[in-house]
Protein backbone atom coordinates (compact mmCIF):
# COMPACT_ATOMS: atom_id res chain seq x y z
CA UNK A 1 0.00 0.00 0.00
CA UNK A 2 1.47 3.05 -1.10
CA UNK A 3 0.43 5.98 0.99
CA UNK A 4 2.09 8.58 -0.20
CA UNK A 5 -0.52 10.11 -2.12
CA UNK A 6 -2.64 10.94 1.14
CA UNK A 7 0.53 11.93 2.56
CA UNK A 8 0.54 14.59 -0.57
CA UNK A 9 -2.93 15.71 -0.22
CA UNK A 10 -2.57 16.46 3.68
CA UNK A 11 0.60 18.96 2.93
CA UNK A 12 -0.63 20.47 -0.31
CA UNK A 13 -4.53 21.02 1.33
CA UNK A 14 -2.36 22.77 4.11
CA UNK A 15 -0.27 25.13 2.29
CA UNK A 16 -3.29 25.82 0.68
CA UNK A 17 -5.34 25.96 3.16
CA UNK A 18 -2.81 28.92 4.94
CA UNK A 19 -1.85 30.45 1.55
CA UNK A 20 -5.93 30.76 1.56
CA UNK A 21 -5.89 32.15 5.09
CA UNK A 22 -3.51 34.71 4.54
CA UNK A 23 -4.68 36.29 0.92
CA UNK A 24 -8.34 35.46 1.75
CA UNK A 25 -8.59 37.44 5.01
CA UNK A 26 -6.71 40.17 3.35
CA UNK A 27 -9.00 40.40 0.14
CA UNK A 28 -12.06 39.87 2.54
CA UNK A 29 -10.77 43.16 4.81
CA UNK A 30 -10.24 44.96 1.30
CA UNK A 31 -13.28 44.68 0.38
CA UNK A 32 -15.41 45.28 3.50
CA UNK A 33 -12.89 48.66 4.75
CA UNK A 34 -11.90 50.38 1.50
CA UNK A 35 -13.35 51.36 -1.73
CA UNK A 36 -10.69 51.48 -4.46
CA UNK A 37 -11.16 51.42 -8.20
CA UNK A 38 -12.21 47.83 -9.42
CA UNK A 39 -13.38 46.73 -5.85
CA UNK A 40 -16.49 45.00 -8.54
CA UNK A 41 -14.15 42.91 -9.87
CA UNK A 42 -12.16 41.85 -7.55
CA UNK A 43 -15.38 40.61 -5.82
CA UNK A 44 -16.66 38.75 -9.02
CA UNK A 45 -13.23 37.25 -9.58
CA UNK A 46 -13.38 36.00 -6.37
CA UNK A 47 -16.13 33.93 -6.71
CA UNK A 48 -15.20 32.72 -9.91
CA UNK A 49 -13.11 29.85 -9.00
CA UNK A 50 -16.49 28.62 -6.94
CA UNK A 51 -18.10 28.64 -10.54
CA UNK A 52 -15.65 28.03 -13.45
CA UNK A 53 -15.44 24.42 -14.40
CA UNK A 54 -12.39 22.62 -12.05
CA UNK A 55 -10.30 22.27 -15.67
CA UNK A 56 -11.41 25.71 -17.23
CA UNK A 57 -10.03 27.12 -14.09
CA UNK A 58 -6.94 24.90 -14.82
CA UNK A 59 -6.24 25.46 -18.35
CA UNK A 60 -5.88 29.34 -17.32
CA UNK A 61 -3.33 28.12 -14.50
CA UNK A 62 -1.41 26.61 -17.05
CA UNK A 63 -1.91 29.22 -19.50
CA UNK A 64 -0.88 31.85 -16.14
CA UNK A 65 1.98 29.85 -14.89
CA UNK A 66 2.94 27.35 -17.39
CA UNK A 67 6.89 27.56 -19.03
CA UNK A 68 5.74 30.11 -21.25
CA UNK A 69 4.03 32.76 -19.48
CA UNK A 70 6.19 35.40 -17.58
CA UNK A 71 5.35 33.79 -14.21
CA UNK A 72 6.59 30.18 -14.98
CA UNK A 73 9.38 31.76 -16.60
CA UNK A 74 10.70 34.32 -14.34
CA UNK A 75 10.05 31.37 -11.54
CA UNK A 76 12.19 28.95 -13.52
CA UNK A 77 14.99 31.35 -13.71
CA UNK A 78 15.20 32.25 -10.20
CA UNK A 79 14.75 28.82 -9.08
CA UNK A 80 16.25 26.86 -12.15
CA UNK A 81 13.08 23.99 -11.92
CA UNK A 82 9.40 24.92 -13.90
CA UNK A 83 6.66 25.36 -11.73
CA UNK A 84 3.93 23.40 -13.40
CA UNK A 85 3.69 19.58 -12.63
CA UNK A 86 5.36 19.99 -9.01
CA UNK A 87 3.51 19.77 -5.84
CA UNK A 88 3.87 23.83 -5.68
CA UNK A 89 1.56 23.80 -8.91
CA UNK A 90 -0.69 21.40 -6.85
CA UNK A 91 -0.81 24.01 -3.73
CA UNK A 92 -1.44 26.58 -6.45
CA UNK A 93 -4.40 24.75 -7.93
CA UNK A 94 -6.05 23.80 -4.84
CA UNK A 95 -5.73 27.11 -3.13
CA UNK A 96 -7.67 28.82 -5.78
CA UNK A 97 -10.31 26.20 -5.41
CA UNK A 98 -10.76 26.91 -1.54
CA UNK A 99 -9.82 30.72 -1.31
CA UNK A 100 -13.40 31.74 -2.67
CA UNK A 101 -15.00 29.95 0.69
CA UNK A 102 -12.61 31.57 2.68
CA UNK A 103 -13.18 35.02 0.85
CA UNK A 104 -16.90 34.70 1.57
CA UNK A 105 -16.69 33.29 5.21
CA UNK A 106 -14.35 36.23 6.47
CA UNK A 107 -16.51 38.47 4.62
CA UNK A 108 -19.75 37.81 6.16
CA UNK A 109 -17.61 37.54 9.89
CA UNK A 110 -15.78 40.92 9.24
CA UNK A 111 -19.53 42.49 8.00
CA UNK A 112 -21.16 41.09 11.08
CA UNK A 113 -18.57 42.84 13.61
CA UNK A 114 -20.12 45.88 15.24
CA UNK A 115 -18.78 48.84 13.39
CA UNK A 116 -18.95 50.77 17.03
CA UNK A 117 -16.46 48.55 18.07
CA UNK A 118 -14.00 49.57 15.43
CA UNK A 119 -15.10 53.19 15.37
CA UNK A 120 -14.54 53.09 19.53
CA UNK A 121 -10.73 51.59 18.99
CA UNK A 122 -9.88 54.20 16.37
CA UNK A 123 -10.90 56.97 18.86
CA UNK A 124 -8.75 55.14 21.38
CA UNK A 125 -5.60 55.92 19.49
CA UNK A 126 -5.49 52.28 18.24
CA UNK A 127 -3.95 51.82 14.04
CA UNK A 128 -5.82 49.80 11.77
CA UNK A 129 -3.03 47.60 11.87
CA UNK A 130 -3.42 47.06 15.55
CA UNK A 131 -7.55 47.39 15.43
CA UNK A 132 -7.40 44.28 12.56
CA UNK A 133 -5.34 41.96 14.97
CA UNK A 134 -6.83 43.08 18.58
CA UNK A 135 -10.15 43.72 17.54
CA UNK A 136 -11.79 42.43 14.30
CA UNK A 137 -10.07 39.48 13.88
CA UNK A 138 -10.77 37.64 17.31
CA UNK A 139 -14.50 39.02 16.26
CA UNK A 140 -14.46 37.48 13.45
CA UNK A 141 -12.63 34.02 14.20
CA UNK A 142 -15.42 31.87 14.34
CA UNK A 143 -16.97 31.71 11.39
CA UNK A 144 -12.94 32.23 9.55
CA UNK A 145 -11.91 29.38 11.25
CA UNK A 146 -15.33 27.40 10.14
CA UNK A 147 -14.49 28.75 6.73
CA UNK A 148 -10.51 27.73 7.22
CA UNK A 149 -11.79 23.95 8.00
CA UNK A 150 -14.05 24.01 4.94
CA UNK A 151 -11.28 24.85 2.64
CA UNK A 152 -9.01 22.74 4.09
CA UNK A 153 -11.34 19.60 2.67
CA UNK A 154 -12.43 21.19 -0.12
CA UNK A 155 -8.24 21.70 -1.19
CA UNK A 156 -8.20 17.89 -0.31
CA UNK A 157 -10.36 17.01 -3.30
CA UNK A 158 -9.68 19.10 -6.13
CA UNK A 159 -9.20 17.11 -9.22
CA UNK A 160 -9.49 18.48 -12.34
CA UNK A 161 -7.09 22.09 -11.43
CA UNK A 162 -4.18 19.71 -10.14
CA UNK A 163 -4.29 17.29 -12.83
CA UNK A 164 -3.81 20.35 -15.46
CA UNK A 165 -1.59 22.22 -13.74
CA UNK A 166 0.57 19.20 -11.41
CA UNK A 167 -0.27 16.19 -13.73
CA UNK A 168 -0.52 12.71 -12.50
CA UNK A 169 3.52 12.00 -11.79
CA UNK A 170 3.02 9.07 -8.87
CA UNK A 171 5.45 9.88 -6.15
CA UNK A 172 6.22 13.51 -7.15
CA UNK A 173 2.53 15.08 -7.63
CA UNK A 174 -0.33 12.32 -7.85
CA UNK A 175 -2.55 13.46 -4.81
CA UNK A 176 -5.24 11.09 -3.05
CA UNK A 177 -8.11 12.37 -5.16
CA UNK A 178 -5.92 11.51 -8.29
CA UNK A 179 -4.70 8.08 -7.14
CA UNK A 180 -8.38 7.14 -6.50
CA UNK A 181 -9.47 7.54 -10.19
CA UNK A 182 -6.07 5.99 -10.85
CA UNK A 183 -6.82 3.20 -8.65
CA UNK A 184 -10.08 3.07 -10.27
CA UNK A 185 -9.20 2.64 -13.82
CA UNK A 186 -6.36 0.10 -13.44
CA UNK A 187 -8.96 -2.43 -11.24
CA UNK A 188 -6.46 -1.70 -7.78
CA UNK A 189 -9.90 -2.06 -5.95
CA UNK A 190 -8.63 -2.23 -2.37
CA UNK A 191 -6.03 1.02 -2.84
CA UNK A 192 -9.35 2.75 -4.23
CA UNK A 193 -11.51 1.59 -1.21
CA UNK A 194 -8.84 2.88 1.47
CA UNK A 195 -8.16 5.98 0.10
CA UNK A 196 -11.67 6.81 -0.18
CA UNK A 197 -12.02 5.18 3.89
CA UNK A 198 -9.34 7.62 5.03
CA UNK A 199 -10.57 10.91 2.96
CA UNK A 200 -14.25 10.50 3.98
CA UNK A 201 -12.99 9.78 7.45
CA UNK A 202 -11.45 13.50 7.25
CA UNK A 203 -13.45 15.24 5.44
CA UNK A 204 -16.98 14.07 8.23
CA UNK A 205 -14.45 14.93 10.87
CA UNK A 206 -13.77 18.37 9.03
CA UNK A 207 -17.10 19.19 8.30
CA UNK A 208 -18.47 18.37 11.82
CA UNK A 209 -15.86 20.73 13.89
CA UNK A 210 -16.60 23.65 10.70
CA UNK A 211 -20.05 23.11 11.62
CA UNK A 212 -19.46 23.62 15.45
CA UNK A 213 -18.06 26.49 15.01
CA UNK A 214 -20.67 28.00 12.52
CA UNK A 215 -23.11 27.11 15.20
CA UNK A 216 -21.07 28.40 18.26
CA UNK A 217 -20.47 31.58 16.41
CA UNK A 218 -24.53 32.43 15.53
CA UNK B 1 -12.03 74.72 24.41
CA UNK B 2 -13.52 72.91 21.02
CA UNK B 3 -14.61 75.37 18.12
CA UNK B 4 -16.97 73.69 15.51
CA UNK B 5 -18.01 75.18 12.39
CA UNK B 6 -19.12 72.75 9.68
CA UNK B 7 -21.82 71.87 6.93
CA UNK B 8 -22.70 68.84 5.63
CA UNK B 9 -25.54 68.11 2.82
CA UNK B 10 -27.11 64.41 2.51
CA UNK B 11 -29.24 64.02 -0.83
CA UNK B 12 -32.79 62.45 -0.61
CA UNK B 13 -32.64 59.02 -0.52
CA UNK B 14 -34.75 55.78 -0.83
CA UNK B 15 -35.93 55.70 2.41
CA UNK B 16 -34.87 59.29 3.93
CA UNK B 17 -35.35 62.87 2.88
CA UNK B 18 -32.12 65.22 2.00
CA UNK B 19 -31.26 66.50 4.77
CA UNK B 20 -28.36 69.25 5.49
CA UNK B 21 -26.49 70.03 8.62
CA UNK B 22 -25.12 73.70 8.92
CA UNK B 23 -23.69 74.22 12.80
CA UNK B 24 -21.21 76.91 14.54
CA UNK B 25 -20.63 76.92 18.14
CA UNK B 26 -17.88 77.14 20.48
CA UNK B 27 -17.18 75.23 24.11
CA UNK B 28 -15.53 74.97 27.02
CA UNK B 29 -14.71 72.58 29.35
CA UNK B 30 -18.14 71.50 31.43
CA UNK B 31 -21.28 69.57 30.63
CA UNK B 32 -22.36 70.95 26.75
CA UNK B 33 -25.28 69.15 26.12
CA UNK B 34 -26.66 69.12 22.28
CA UNK B 35 -30.80 68.59 22.74
CA UNK B 36 -33.06 67.97 20.04
CA UNK B 37 -35.25 65.57 18.54
CA UNK B 38 -33.78 62.58 16.82
CA UNK B 39 -32.66 63.56 13.14
CA UNK B 40 -31.89 66.56 13.89
CA UNK B 41 -27.84 66.02 13.89
CA UNK B 42 -27.01 65.67 16.93
CA UNK B 43 -24.76 62.80 16.91
CA UNK B 44 -23.49 63.77 13.35
CA UNK B 45 -22.29 66.28 14.80
CA UNK B 46 -19.96 64.06 17.51
CA UNK B 47 -19.10 61.87 15.01
CA UNK B 48 -17.78 64.77 12.39
CA UNK B 49 -15.75 65.58 15.49
CA UNK B 50 -14.74 62.11 16.61
CA UNK B 51 -13.73 61.98 12.30
CA UNK B 52 -16.12 58.95 11.95
CA UNK B 53 -17.52 61.66 9.56
CA UNK B 54 -16.01 64.12 6.95
CA UNK B 55 -18.00 67.33 6.68
CA UNK B 56 -18.36 68.76 3.44
CA UNK B 57 -16.88 71.95 4.26
CA UNK B 58 -15.74 73.85 7.55
CA UNK B 59 -13.70 73.74 10.43
CA UNK B 60 -12.87 72.11 13.62
CA UNK B 61 -10.33 73.05 16.28
CA UNK B 62 -9.52 71.60 19.55
CA UNK B 63 -7.36 73.52 21.85
CA UNK B 64 -5.88 75.35 18.39
CA UNK B 65 -5.55 72.08 16.84
CA UNK B 66 -7.25 71.73 13.64
CA UNK B 67 -9.10 68.47 13.49
CA UNK B 68 -10.76 69.13 9.69
CA UNK B 69 -9.92 72.17 7.60
CA UNK B 70 -12.21 71.85 4.43
CA UNK B 71 -10.58 74.42 2.80
CA UNK B 72 -6.83 73.44 3.67
CA UNK B 73 -8.00 69.97 3.00
CA UNK B 74 -7.07 68.90 6.93
CA UNK B 75 -9.35 65.63 8.11
CA UNK B 76 -6.98 64.19 10.77
CA UNK B 77 -8.01 60.14 11.14
CA UNK B 78 -9.91 59.52 14.08
CA UNK B 79 -6.94 57.97 15.92
CA UNK B 80 -4.96 61.24 15.80
CA UNK B 81 -7.61 63.57 16.99
CA UNK B 82 -7.80 62.81 21.06
CA UNK B 83 -11.53 62.24 20.94
CA UNK B 84 -13.03 60.35 23.76
CA UNK B 85 -16.47 58.74 22.40
CA UNK B 86 -18.72 56.82 24.60
CA UNK B 87 -21.20 55.04 22.30
CA UNK B 88 -24.50 54.48 22.66
CA UNK B 89 -24.53 50.69 22.79
CA UNK B 90 -20.84 51.63 24.98
CA UNK B 91 -18.99 49.24 22.15
CA UNK B 92 -17.10 47.78 24.74
CA UNK B 93 -15.07 45.00 22.73
CA UNK B 94 -16.54 41.86 24.09
CA UNK B 95 -13.99 39.50 23.87
CA UNK B 96 -11.78 40.91 26.16
CA UNK B 97 -12.50 41.87 30.14
CA UNK B 98 -13.29 44.84 31.83
CA UNK B 99 -9.33 45.43 32.25
CA UNK B 100 -8.55 44.20 29.00
CA UNK B 101 -10.56 46.82 27.78
CA UNK B 102 -9.22 49.76 29.63
CA UNK B 103 -5.49 48.41 28.70
CA UNK B 104 -6.46 48.58 24.94
CA UNK B 105 -7.05 52.45 25.44
CA UNK B 106 -3.79 52.84 27.38
CA UNK B 107 -1.35 51.07 24.91
CA UNK B 108 0.30 53.92 24.60
CA UNK B 109 1.86 54.89 28.48
CA UNK B 110 4.42 52.09 29.31
CA UNK B 111 3.76 48.73 31.17
CA UNK B 112 3.74 49.87 34.86
CA UNK B 113 1.97 53.05 34.19
CA UNK B 114 -0.21 51.33 32.00
CA UNK B 115 -1.01 48.85 35.10
CA UNK B 116 -1.47 51.54 37.63
CA UNK B 117 -3.27 54.07 35.83
CA UNK B 118 -5.92 50.53 34.57
CA UNK B 119 -6.22 50.18 38.37
CA UNK B 120 -6.92 53.37 39.66
CA UNK B 121 -9.23 53.56 36.94
CA UNK B 122 -11.25 50.53 37.50
CA UNK B 123 -12.06 51.95 41.40
CA UNK B 124 -12.67 55.05 40.37
CA UNK B 125 -15.65 53.37 38.84
CA UNK B 126 -16.59 51.26 41.35
CA UNK B 127 -15.52 47.97 38.48
CA UNK B 128 -12.20 46.58 40.67
CA UNK B 129 -14.23 44.02 41.60
CA UNK B 130 -15.71 42.52 38.20
CA UNK B 131 -12.11 43.53 36.15
CA UNK B 132 -11.92 40.28 35.29
CA UNK B 133 -15.57 39.81 34.07
CA UNK B 134 -16.61 40.20 30.30
CA UNK B 135 -18.77 42.62 28.99
CA UNK B 136 -21.69 40.44 28.60
CA UNK B 137 -21.48 39.22 32.33
CA UNK B 138 -21.98 42.66 33.47
CA UNK B 139 -24.65 45.04 33.80
CA UNK B 140 -26.25 47.75 31.72
CA UNK B 141 -24.55 50.19 34.43
CA UNK B 142 -21.74 48.71 34.85
CA UNK B 143 -20.98 48.70 30.95
CA UNK B 144 -21.32 52.26 30.89
CA UNK B 145 -19.09 52.87 33.36
CA UNK B 146 -16.30 50.71 31.98
CA UNK B 147 -17.01 52.23 28.66
CA UNK B 148 -16.67 56.00 30.13
CA UNK B 149 -13.54 54.79 31.71
CA UNK B 150 -12.28 53.67 28.62
CA UNK B 151 -12.66 57.06 26.97
CA UNK B 152 -10.97 58.27 29.78
CA UNK B 153 -7.93 56.36 30.17
CA UNK B 154 -7.16 56.96 27.10
CA UNK B 155 -6.46 60.78 28.37
CA UNK B 156 -8.58 63.01 25.64
CA UNK B 157 -8.60 66.41 25.14
CA UNK B 158 -12.93 66.50 24.91
CA UNK B 159 -14.91 63.57 26.44
CA UNK B 160 -18.00 62.76 23.65
CA UNK B 161 -21.15 61.11 24.63
CA UNK B 162 -24.16 59.91 22.80
CA UNK B 163 -27.47 59.46 24.54
CA UNK B 164 -25.45 57.32 27.42
CA UNK B 165 -28.70 57.34 29.39
CA UNK B 166 -30.89 55.27 26.42
CA UNK B 167 -32.08 52.12 27.71
CA UNK B 168 -30.97 52.31 31.54
CA UNK B 169 -33.75 52.71 33.90
CA UNK B 170 -33.83 55.89 36.47
CA UNK B 171 -32.01 54.70 39.35
CA UNK B 172 -29.44 53.90 36.08
CA UNK B 173 -29.43 57.46 34.80
CA UNK B 174 -29.17 59.05 37.85
CA UNK B 175 -25.75 57.01 38.73
CA UNK B 176 -25.09 58.21 35.25
CA UNK B 177 -25.29 61.73 36.04
CA UNK B 178 -23.38 61.21 38.99
CA UNK B 179 -20.34 60.01 37.03
CA UNK B 180 -20.43 62.73 34.48
CA UNK B 181 -21.21 65.51 37.00
CA UNK B 182 -18.16 63.82 38.88
CA UNK B 183 -15.81 64.21 35.96
CA UNK B 184 -16.90 67.73 35.37
CA UNK B 185 -15.94 68.36 38.52
CA UNK B 186 -12.88 66.78 38.63
CA UNK B 187 -11.19 67.08 35.45
CA UNK B 188 -11.29 70.07 32.92
CA UNK B 189 -11.79 67.73 29.79
CA UNK B 190 -14.77 69.64 27.95
CA UNK B 191 -17.71 67.14 27.63
CA UNK B 192 -20.32 66.75 24.47
CA UNK B 193 -22.97 65.03 25.36
CA UNK B 194 -26.12 64.44 22.87
CA UNK B 195 -29.28 63.71 24.30
CA UNK B 196 -32.87 63.82 23.59
CA UNK B 197 -34.09 63.88 27.64
CA UNK B 198 -34.98 66.79 28.72
CA UNK B 199 -34.62 65.70 32.87
CA UNK B 200 -31.04 64.65 31.55
CA UNK B 201 -30.68 67.87 29.73
CA UNK B 202 -31.14 70.43 32.29
CA UNK B 203 -30.02 68.21 35.35
CA UNK B 204 -25.94 68.07 33.66
CA UNK B 205 -25.88 71.27 31.10
CA UNK B 206 -23.75 73.68 32.14
CA UNK B 207 -24.54 75.19 28.53
CA UNK B 208 -27.35 73.56 26.13
CA UNK B 209 -27.33 73.55 22.35
CA UNK B 210 -30.49 73.30 20.95
CA UNK B 211 -30.37 71.35 18.07
CA UNK B 212 -33.51 71.22 15.38
CA UNK B 213 -33.11 69.57 12.15
CA UNK B 214 -29.79 70.18 10.80
CA UNK B 215 -29.31 73.64 13.01
CA UNK B 216 -28.51 75.27 16.32
CA UNK B 217 -31.70 77.31 16.98
CA UNK B 218 -30.68 78.17 20.62
CA UNK B 219 -27.96 78.18 22.90
CA UNK B 220 -27.99 78.95 26.73
CA UNK B 221 -27.82 78.16 30.34
CA UNK B 222 -30.28 75.39 30.68
CA UNK B 223 -32.61 77.85 33.44
CA UNK B 224 -32.65 80.68 30.90
CA UNK B 225 -33.86 78.45 28.35
CA UNK B 226 -36.45 77.26 30.61
CA UNK B 227 -37.12 80.70 31.68
CA UNK B 228 -36.96 82.20 28.39
CA UNK B 229 -37.24 79.75 25.57
CA UNK B 230 -37.43 82.53 23.11
CA UNK B 231 -38.52 80.59 19.84
CA UNK B 232 -41.59 79.03 19.68
CA UNK B 233 -39.46 76.43 17.92
CA UNK B 234 -37.33 75.66 21.11
CA UNK B 235 -40.53 75.81 23.42
CA UNK B 236 -41.95 72.82 21.82
CA UNK B 237 -38.69 71.24 22.00
CA UNK B 238 -37.97 71.85 25.63
CA UNK B 239 -41.60 71.00 26.31
CA UNK B 240 -43.95 72.08 29.18
CA UNK B 241 -44.58 74.89 27.75
CA UNK B 242 -48.26 76.28 26.88
CA UNK B 243 -47.55 77.96 23.57
CA UNK B 244 -50.36 80.14 22.46
CA UNK B 245 -51.47 82.08 19.45
CA UNK B 246 -52.30 85.21 20.44
CA UNK B 247 -54.19 88.08 18.91
CA UNK B 248 -52.49 91.74 20.28
CA UNK B 249 -56.17 93.85 21.06
CA UNK B 250 -54.32 96.96 22.88
CA UNK B 251 -50.68 98.19 24.13
CA UNK B 252 -50.19 100.01 27.05
CA UNK B 253 -46.44 100.63 27.06
CA UNK B 254 -46.87 103.34 30.28
CA UNK B 255 -48.11 100.13 32.76
CA UNK B 256 -46.05 97.89 30.83
CA UNK B 257 -48.95 95.72 29.69
CA UNK B 258 -51.31 94.36 26.99
CA UNK B 259 -54.63 93.18 26.12
CA UNK B 260 -54.49 89.70 24.07
CA UNK B 261 -57.69 87.02 22.90
CA UNK B 262 -56.11 84.00 23.91
CA UNK B 263 -57.91 80.83 22.88
CA UNK B 264 -61.39 83.48 22.48
CA UNK B 265 -60.79 84.97 25.55
CA UNK B 266 -59.50 88.98 26.30
CA UNK B 267 -56.46 88.67 28.61
CA UNK B 268 -54.44 91.23 30.50
CA UNK B 269 -51.04 90.28 28.80
CA UNK B 270 -47.48 91.73 29.35
CA UNK B 271 -45.09 94.04 28.22
CA UNK B 272 -44.70 93.57 24.28
CA UNK B 273 -42.06 95.40 22.74
CA UNK B 274 -41.81 96.17 18.83
CA UNK B 275 -45.30 94.82 18.51
CA UNK B 276 -48.36 96.66 17.07
CA UNK B 277 -52.02 96.04 17.81
CA UNK B 278 -53.82 93.18 15.35
CA UNK B 279 -50.66 91.23 15.15
CA UNK B 280 -50.42 87.53 16.15
CA UNK B 281 -47.68 86.11 18.65
CA UNK B 282 -46.90 83.18 20.30
CA UNK B 283 -47.09 83.65 23.91
CA UNK B 284 -45.82 80.47 26.19
CA UNK B 285 -46.63 79.55 29.84
CA UNK B 286 -45.28 76.73 31.55
CA UNK B 287 -48.41 74.88 33.47
CA UNK B 288 -46.86 75.47 36.86
CA UNK B 289 -47.49 79.34 36.86
CA UNK B 290 -51.19 78.85 36.17
CA UNK B 291 -53.95 78.28 38.72
CA UNK B 292 -56.70 76.43 38.46
CA UNK B 293 -59.93 78.36 40.24
CA UNK B 294 -63.37 78.03 41.05
CA UNK B 295 -64.59 81.45 40.47
CA UNK B 296 -64.45 83.65 37.11
CA UNK B 297 -62.13 87.06 37.52
CA UNK B 298 -59.60 88.74 36.20
CA UNK B 299 -57.35 86.32 33.23
CA UNK B 300 -59.56 83.40 34.02
CA UNK B 301 -60.66 81.21 31.20
CA UNK B 302 -63.66 79.05 31.34
CA UNK B 303 -62.49 75.73 31.10
CA UNK B 304 -64.48 72.15 30.63
CA UNK B 305 -63.34 69.19 33.04
CA UNK B 306 -59.35 67.98 32.05
CA UNK B 307 -59.54 65.71 28.83
CA UNK B 308 -57.17 63.32 30.83
CA UNK B 309 -54.77 64.09 34.27
CA UNK B 310 -51.35 62.73 34.80
CA UNK B 311 -50.44 61.81 38.08
CA UNK B 312 -46.71 63.13 39.31
CA UNK B 313 -45.68 62.94 42.62
CA UNK B 314 -46.02 66.42 44.06
CA UNK B 315 -48.61 67.20 41.86
CA UNK B 316 -51.61 67.03 39.10
CA UNK B 317 -50.79 67.63 35.49
CA UNK B 318 -54.08 68.51 34.04
CA UNK B 319 -54.55 68.60 29.89
CA UNK B 320 -57.70 70.26 28.82
CA UNK B 321 -57.24 69.92 25.25
CA UNK B 322 -56.45 72.67 22.74
CA UNK B 323 -52.85 73.36 24.09
CA UNK B 324 -53.78 74.02 27.46
CA UNK B 325 -51.70 72.08 30.14
CA UNK B 326 -51.68 72.80 33.79
CA UNK B 327 -50.10 71.05 36.89
CA UNK B 328 -51.86 72.01 40.11
CA UNK B 329 -50.27 71.34 43.55
CA UNK B 330 -51.88 68.01 44.96
CA UNK B 331 -53.16 69.56 47.65
CA UNK B 332 -55.44 71.92 45.92
CA UNK B 333 -56.60 69.28 43.66
CA UNK B 334 -59.78 68.43 44.02
CA UNK B 335 -61.75 66.25 41.91
CA UNK B 336 -65.26 68.60 41.38
CA UNK B 337 -68.25 68.57 39.32
CA UNK B 338 -68.10 72.74 39.52
CA UNK B 339 -67.51 74.73 37.05
CA UNK B 340 -63.71 75.58 36.59
CA UNK B 341 -61.64 78.28 35.32
CA UNK B 342 -57.35 78.45 34.64
CA UNK B 343 -55.87 81.77 35.72
CA UNK B 344 -53.14 82.67 33.26
CA UNK B 345 -50.84 85.12 35.47
CA UNK B 346 -49.80 88.08 32.96
CA UNK B 347 -46.29 88.24 34.31
CA UNK B 348 -46.10 84.13 33.06
CA UNK B 349 -46.87 84.93 28.87
CA UNK B 350 -43.39 85.09 27.47
CA UNK B 351 -43.60 86.54 23.72
CA UNK B 352 -41.83 83.83 21.31
CA UNK B 353 -39.90 84.88 18.12
CA UNK B 354 -41.52 82.65 15.64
Amino acid sequence: MDWFPLWLSLEVALGATLISLLLGIWIAWLLVNRNFPGKDILDAVATLPLALPPTVLGYYLLVLIGRNSWIGRAWEGLTGTPLVFTWRAAVIASTLHAIPLLIKSARAGLETIDRACERAARSLGASEWRIFWRVSLPLARRPIAAAAALAFARSMGDFGATLMIAGDIPGRTQTAAIAIFDAVESGNQKMADILVLVISAITVLIVFIANRLERRHA
Amino acid sequence: MIRVAIAKRFAPGPESAAFELDVSFDANSGVNVLYGASGSGKTLTLDAIAGFVAPDSGRILLDERILFDGEARVNLPPRDRSCGYVFQNYALFPHMTLRQNLAFAAHRLPRLERRRRVAESLERFGLAELAGRYPREVSGGQKQRCSIARALIAQPRILLLDEPGQGLDSSLRESLRDAVRDIARSSKTPMMLVTHDLEECLSLADSVLIYDNGRIVRRGAPLDLVRNPGTAATARLLGGFNVFDAEVLALDPGRHTSRVRILGHELVGPHLPACFKGDRVALASRPEEMRIVAQPGENRLRVNAPVFTVERPQSIRADFGGNLVVDVPRDAWRDRNEELWVEIPPESLRLLAR
